[in-house]
Order: C-alpha cells, then sequence, then structure tokens
C-alpha cells in the first residue's frame, strides 16, 4: 500500500484547477486561457466576457460540485457500509429523484427550480422509504446496515420501474426531457443552481466531515464500533442519511451523473489514504476534476452534438479505475 | 472488575431466552473463561455487555456501576472488547489500524497527542506485533491478524478486557501464543473476560472458568472444579473422559470416539 504524501494534496488541487481553466476555455467559440482569465476580471471583449461568465464558468463549477458531492458521498458510503461496491445511486436516491423529475415533466411542470425540487424530494423520499423497508425487513426494529443496502437497491428498482409506467404514455417531448435528465448534464447550469449546490454541499459535506472519525471506526463492524464507544446503529443511519442527501442534491441540479461515487473513493484510496477526513476532501477533488473533464468532453468531443454527461463520467471512470487497481495490485 | 447478575436476554422473537439467569464476576487480575457447547449463550454475553442487545431483566456491572448508565465513550474507556469476526472494510496499515483504539479518547477531532501514540506503541509490544506495525491489515496471517485486534484493544488502556473466541483458526502454537498473552495481561492487573471453546486451554490458563448451557451456569469455579467428567458429558452429549495435563497438572479433556458398531 502505497504512503500518502502531503504534496499530493498540491496535486490534486493543481490538477482541478488546470482541468477546470481549460474546461472555461475550450467550447464552440475557443478562447487563451489570457482571454479567460482577462474575461474572469471583467476586461477585453464583452462577447467573451459573457461566454465565461454567464455560460461557461457556471457550468463549470456546477460540474466540480457534482463531481465533488459524489466522490464524497461515495467514500462515506462504502466506509460505513463496509462495502467497496456501494454508491450512493444504490441507495434507491437515484431512482428516487428521477421518479420526482418525470413526475414534474409530465404533470408539465418546466421551470427549473420545480424540477429540482421535485427531484430532491423524490430522491429524499426514496431514503426515508428504504429506511422504513429495512427496519421492517430486519428482525429486530434496528435498521441493519446490510438490509439499508438492499432496501435501498430495492427502492431504485421500484423507482426505475415506476418511470418506465410513467414515460409509456407521455408527449415525446417530456420522454426527451426525461431522458435526458436521466442521462446527467450540466448543460443547465445557472449561478443559482450554482448557489444552491454550493450551499448544501457545503452544508452536507461539511457535517460528514465532522463525524468522518465515526466513519473511520464504523469501517471495522459494528461490534468493534460499538466497543470503540461509536453508537454504531445512530452513526451508521446518519452517514447514510448524510451521504443520501448530498447525492440527492448532486442529482437535483444535474441530472444521473454515474459511477462517479463508486469509482472515485476507490481512485482516492489508491494514493493511500484511509481515514475518511481526508478520503473524502481528496474523493471531493478526484471527484470533481472527473465530472469537470467528462463535461468538458461532453460538449466537445462530437460538437455540437452534446454526449451524456453521465456515459462519459463512466468511460473516463473505468479506464481510470483499471490504472489504479493495477497499481494497487 | 465486571458482574454479572442474574442477567436475562432474550432475541425479539424467540420462544426461549438466550442468556437465562446468569451470573458471575470477572475480576481484576484475574483470567476468567466462559465456556459452554454452541449456542449456550456466551456471545449473547458478549453482545450484551456491548450493549447491542437489550437486557431483560438482572444487572451488568462495571467496577459496581450499571454498564447501562456508561455513555458509549465511557464504557469503550473502561472495557474493551475483541469481537468474534472483525475484518477492516479496506486494508490499512497495522499501526493505523491499532491507533484506532485511540478514538474513545480522542473523538471526533482531537489530534493524537504523546500519550496517544505511546499507548499504540505500548499496545504493539504487549501484543508482540511491533515488526508489523507497517505491514498492510490484508497481508496478515491468521494468528497476526487475531494478535493486532488484540493490540488495537489494549490501545485503549481500559482495566477490563472482553475477548470473543480469540484463537478460532489458529494453530496450536498461535492458540497457546494468544493464551499466554492474556495469562500475562490478567497478572499484570486488567480484569480479562474470555469467551473460548478450548476447553483444554482454558483449563490450563483460566483462573475461574463459568461453564454456560442452554443460557444458563452449568458450573462454576476452578478449573479442577468445574472439569468433570459426568457433567461435561452431559452438557456437551458426547462422551468424554478428563486427564491431567502433564505440564502442569491442570485437568484436561478428551472427546472419546464412539466404539464402532460391529
Amino acid at each position: 500500500m502505497k504512503q500518502f504524501r502531503t504534496a499530493y494534496w498540491g496535486l490534486l488541487v493543481a490538477a482541478l484547477v488546470l482541468v477546470a481553466m481549460i474546461a472555461v476555455a475550450r467550447g464552440a467559440v475557443p478562447l487563451s486561457i489570457a482571454a479567460v482569465l482577462d474575461a474572469l476580471r471583467g476586461r477585453g471583449d464583452a462577447t467573451a466576457i459573457a461566454i465565461v461568465r454567464d455560460l461557461r464558468l457556471p457550468r463549470v463549477l456546477l460540474g466540480a460540485l457534482v463531481g465533488a458531492g459524489l466522490g464524497a458521498s461515495g467514500a462515506a458510503l462504502q466506509g460505513a457500509l463496509r462495502n467497496a461496491l456501494a454508491e450512493p445511486y444504490l441507495l434507491g436516491v437515484s431512482g428516487g429523484a428521477a421518479v420526482g423529475a418525470v413526475i414534474a415533466f409530465s404533470i408539465g411542470v418546466s421551470t427549473d427550480a420545480a424540477i429540482t425540487l421535485a427531484s430532491f424530494a423524490g430522491g429524499v423520499g426514496a431514503v426515508f422509504v428504504a429506511l422504513a423497508v429495512s427496519r421492517a425487513g430486519g428482525r429486530t426494529s434496528r435498521a441493519d446496515l446490510r438490509t439499508l443496502l438492499i432496501a435501498g437497491v430495492i427502492v431504485g428498482a421500484f423507482a426505475n420501474a415506476a418511470i418506465m409506467v410513467a414515460l409509456a404514455g407521455a408527449q415525446p417531448n417530456t420522454v426527451r426531457g426525461a431522458l435526458w435528465w436521466m442521462m446527467g448534464s450540466a448543460a443547465d447550469a445557472t449561478w443559482r443552481s450554482v448557489f444552491w449546490l454550493f450551499l448544501s454541499t457545503l452544508l452536507v459535506g461539511g457535517a460528514l466531515v465532522y463525524w468522518a472519525r465515526e466513519i473511520d471506526v464504523l469501517a471495522l463492524g459494528e461490534d468493534t464500533a460499538a466497543s470503540l464507544g461509536v453508537d454504531a446503529e445512530r452513526a451508521g443511519k446518519r452517514a447514510f442519511i448524510l451521504a443520501a442527501l448530498l447525492a440527492a442534491a448532486t442529482v437535483s441540479a444535474a441530472g444521473l451523473v454515474g459511477f462517479v461515487g463508486l469509482v472515485v473513493p476507490h481512485i482516492a484510496r489508491g494514493f493511500g489514504i484511509r481515514a475518511h477526513r481526508p478520503l473524502m476532501l481528496a474523493a471531493g477533488l478526484i471527484g470533481a476534476t472527473l465530472v469537470v473533464a467528462a463535461d468538458l468532453a461532453a460538449r466537445t468531443v462530437a460538437a455540437p452534438t452534446e454526449l451524456p454527461l453521465g456515459a462519459i463520467t463512466a468511460l473516463l471512470g473505468v479506464p481510470f479505475f483499471l490504472v489504479q487497481l493495477r497499481r494497487l495490485s | 472488575m465486571i458482574a454479572l447478575n442474574d442477567l436475562v436476554v432474550r432475541y425479539p422473537g424467540s420462544p426461549t431466552n438466550a442468556v437465562d439467569g446468569v451470573s458471575f464476576v470477572g475480576a481484576r487480575g484475574k483470567l476468567t473463561a466462559l465456556a459452554g457447547p454452541n449456542g449456550s449463550g456466551k456471545s449473547s454475553i458478549v453482545r450484551a455487555l456491548l450493549r447491542r442487545i437489550d437486557t431483560v431483566s438482572g444487572t451488568m456491572t462495571l467496577d459496581d456501576r450499571d454498564v447501562r448508565a456508561f455513555s458509549y465513550s465511557e464504557l469503550a474507556k473502561n472495557m474493551a472488547v475483541v469481537p468474534q469476526r472483525e475484518e477492516t472494510a479496506f486494508p490499512m496499515k497495522v499501526r493505523e489500524y491499532v491507533a484506532l483504539g485511540r478514538y474513545p479518547h480522542l473523538g471526533l477531532w482531537s489530534a493524537p497527542g504523546k500519550s496517544d501514540q505511546l499507548a499504540v506503541d505500548d499496545a504493539l509490544a504487549q501484543a508482540g506485533v511491533e515488526d508489523l506495525a507497517n505491514r498492510d491489515s490484508d497481508a496478515l496471517s491468521g494468528g497476526e491478524w487475531q494478535r493486532v485486534r488484540i493490540a488495537r484493544a489494549l490501545a485503549q488502556k481500559t482495566p477490563a478486557l472482553l475477548l470473543d473466541e480469540p484463537t478460532t483458526f489458529l494453530d496450536v502454537a498461535h492458540e497457546m501464543a494468544i493464551f499466554e498473552l492474556l495469562a500475562s495481561l490478567a497478572r499484570a492487573g486488567l480484569a480479562v473476560i474470555l469467551v473460548s471453546h478450548q476447553l483444554n486451554l482454558v483449563a490450563r490458563f483460566a483462573d475461574t472458568i463459568v461453564l454456560l448451557s442452554h443460557g444458563k451456569v452449568a458450573a462454576h469455579g476452578s478449573p479442577s472444579e468445574v472439569m468433570q467428567a459426568d457433567r461435561l458429558e452431559s452438557i456437551y452429549g458426547w462422551p468424554v473422559v478428563v486427564t491431567r495435563d502433564p505440564a502442569v497438572g491442570a485437568p484436561a479433556l478428551v472427546p472419546l470416539r464412539r466404539p464402532l458398531q460391529l
């Protein structure tokens, strides 16, 4: 196992800044880095200023926040559930959020704010349904963490079925909107959506970071956690709910961006990080870099056609993960 | 000192009590062993002490204070536990893992200080695993891993230590080494309570054996008091003889092969 060095933090931040700068510069109207820096300070060409400030910067920031939220959420869940395959979307968050969004689409709601709210409510709702299911399914009144994972998967599957039923008779426009949303996209980024996602990531992610050491202990198993002075049931549920809220916030902002929550924590562990506080922070930085890069690819590779962000994150994430896996073994 | 008085534990939906009125004392400076057949309630007692299951009646005290009156972190500062099964979710360095034993003292934010480093060093030395400190937890043998787990519990620096089957899957030499370690910890003043199937080892090392059967105490006392052939035969439902360990004279159990049906 590799030893983590403090210098890696600089590397991770530098990688994010570099990728973000390139992402702001590239597009239908290519700009030089100098022009971008000028535009950020409000100098130079008015069109360039508008492109940078109103279009690309919010989109890059939204992508970064989505990636950071999903990465941190995945890192917390994999530790708390002691499962290398755990990821936020497995908890029914994605399915629930999609149901919320599709319901909003199909009843003709079209404002972004309403769809965001509907999907957030759907995602959070699904998590609480999963909690209730796990409590009903468990042997005791306590929600067992493994049962919780299974309950999340089941709620997600149910949600997917509900979406298909809802979309079967829907208008082509609705289907297209819902599909696009389910494939993930940062195209509709606005400063307002950036602000809300920033606020929720800061609050919920901050709470996860605050309780991170509990997750270190939970990762040893519930009996050991209890013997080390952690109320395993409460700590597990807390990590679960916070991670789900974080994921629901990203889903409501940019739809379903798959794979980031699963792969990014493993990439972060590949740097030799084990404690969950630095792990979540590193996963946040790596997730942000990955999603910004993926979004850049999504809008430039086949321009003027935009590719689905969720597919690109998977395409980029898999080889990255495989390289890491090789280095680890 | 850990004392149980008439403890009753019942799992929800179960018609019988898993622990049915058990009383015993695990004193400081003594190695107290809980033995008995599978399903006799040994692990349920550990889980009750960990407060992972609710008790129906009876009391559990730690130094004369009700275990349930402790906060989780206070309890962890007074009683360390090596549960039956444990694996790190993701491999980590042995030293990092043992350092997690300081969690009850550090809480969510305090940075580990000099005393914490010392406690970890001490624990690694006591369990004889200093040379493993920089190894990855997934690169350890079964015997090494058990010793490392004991080091993690010792890093908690508690007056009481509770272990659930710490020698499962270990060969004779590793098993003996763990028992020697536990006996020396008891001599050093800890209240060591051990759940074990290994009656023969328990008889050689323990000061007191609490023999459980169907959730009740079937026998309680020194190894020679508890290890009676007829009693063990009826509890385990298998023919046995009890002989003597040639080295220390402790009672030794020999389960007999059933005679061939000719």
